[in-house]
């Protein structure tokens, strides 16, 4: 999944010239990787490519602002789609 | 931050008739002496900035040598044109109307942007009326994502969060009311070889509240480095319309009405132009907090919001950036 993420982080934005040096738990707002559109973008891809569905109140910085955060937090939601499945 | 004025006087305090004296004399400086040009074109929309951009050119160059350019489109409120007029007339500067909808229509405008909407909102159709609107940075620390607010013909509303895809395809469309107008102000400038006069305020200024090539373009922008609520005072001061003064901020842009707060800024603007301020001259969000009466975390929220839209919106204050430099043409006027 992780890898995934990276892929689409760098196919779609700037993540300098050592995409796969950008640290897991680096902020993709405050290195400027992505902006509020960016984030737009990000939870479509994440919807789309994971099958889940983000609510507005899951729209936070611990949930989708760095790549950790983010692979924690569709891990999470796969794992209560699956629970509740 | 004493005394009998309110904290918004105290500190966003103007004395409206230096200001006006000194932005007279600059755009008599700028317009005639740098740019050469002999009068102003001033797009008025019957909102507060246009207005006061057309009287401050008005005094600066004489009614004679200042034209409004009234451009009404077919989502814009039925009270546009008649605001607009009444501060022309008020002034004696000519007007002149240009109704955009045939060029917006040429374009595919209307279409391309109600093609996105209907891929969010299916029933959207005839009829139907939208805006798009951002929830407000005030007591959460989410994300905001843009939602469309579509209404039917019998007043039944529709939301939905719009996809990326969709979200800069509506945008990308309505851009095209700003850039027309801009184009048809320049039009009339270069008829005339006049200056085109901008009209933001020093919140869409700052924050970046503007189109590229569209509302952002112009030769000179008389306002830029006041806040609305000056705005308001030299307004007062200029005799504008008590009916423009007393109208609310709003985009004019989307078939809904939206106020400019719901699409872009995080508060009214009283209170952002306040937080503007405490950002601008360091005044802590604490500071600040008890001083307005907006919880500190909110501020804290807000100055960070206003560092996030300066970044974002840095490049729609760049110009075309050149791979080596050509130090024979210098891009400012000396």
């Amino acid at each position: 999944m992780e890898d995934a993420i990276r892929e689409f982080l760098a196919a779609n934005f700037f993540l300098g010239d050592d995409p796969a040096g950008l640290p897991g738990s680096a902020s993709l707002i405050e290195a400027g990787v992505i902006d509020s559109t960016g984030v737009l973008e990000l939870v479509g891809y994440l919807e789309d490519t994971f099958g889940i569905r983000i609510q507005d109140d899951e729209l936070l910085p611990e949930n989708l602002d760095t790549i950790d955060n983010v692979v924690g937090f569709v891990t999470r939601k796969q794992q209560e789609a699956g629970t509740a499945a | 931050m004493t005394g009998s004025g309110t904290v918004e006087t105290d500190l966003l305090a103007i004395d409206p008739e230096e200001a006006v004296e000194a932005i007279v004399a600059s755009l008599r400086e700028i317009v005639g002496k740098e740019l050469r040009r002999r009068g102003a074109v001033v797009g008025v929309s019957g909102g507060i900035d246009s207005s006061v951009t057309v009287a401050l050119c008005s005094r600066a160059f004489g009614p004679g040598r200042t034209l409004a350019v009234l451009m009404p489109e077919a989502d814009s409120s039925d009270d546009t044109l008649d605001l607009s007029r009444s501060v022309a007339d008020s002034l004696g500067v000519q007007a002149v109307v240009e109704d955009i909808t045939p060029i917006l229509e040429a374009v595919r405008c209307y279409e391309r942007r109600d093609e996105a909407v209907r891929r969010v909102v299916p029933e959207f159709g005839e009829g139907w009326r939208f805006k798009i609107v951002l929830p407000s940075v005030i007591g959460t620390d989410a994300y905001r994502l843009f939602t469309v607010v579509a209404q039917s013909p019998d007043g039944e509303q529709i939301e939905a969060r719009l996809p990326a895809a969709e979200y800069l395809t509506i945008v990308a469309a309505t851009n095209f009311k700003q850039r027309t107008r801009k184009m048809l102000e320049y039009f009339h400038a270069d008829a005339h070889n006049y200056a085109v006069a901008g009209t933001p305020n020093r919140l869409e200024y700052d924050q970046g509240f503007f189109v590229k090539l569209g509302d952002g373009a112009a030769d000179v922008k008389p306002i830029a480095h006041l806040y609305k609520t000056q705005v308001y005072r030299l307004a007062e001061y200029l005799e504008i319309p008590e009916k423009v003064r007393a109208r609310k901020p709003t985009t004019d842009t989307y078939s809904l009405e939206q106020t400019q707060d719901e699409f872009y800024f995080s508060l009214p603007y009283e209170q952002m132009d306040l937080c503007l301020y405490g950002h601008n001259n360091g005044i802590s969000a604490d500071e600040l907090a008890g001083l307005i009466g907006i919880a500190a975390e909110d501020i804290h929220r807000v100055y960070e919001d206003i560092d996030q839209k300066r970044r974002t919106t840095r490049y729609l204050h760049l110009g075309a950036q050149l791979v080596e430099p050509v130090p024979e043409v210098p891009a400012k006027a000396s």
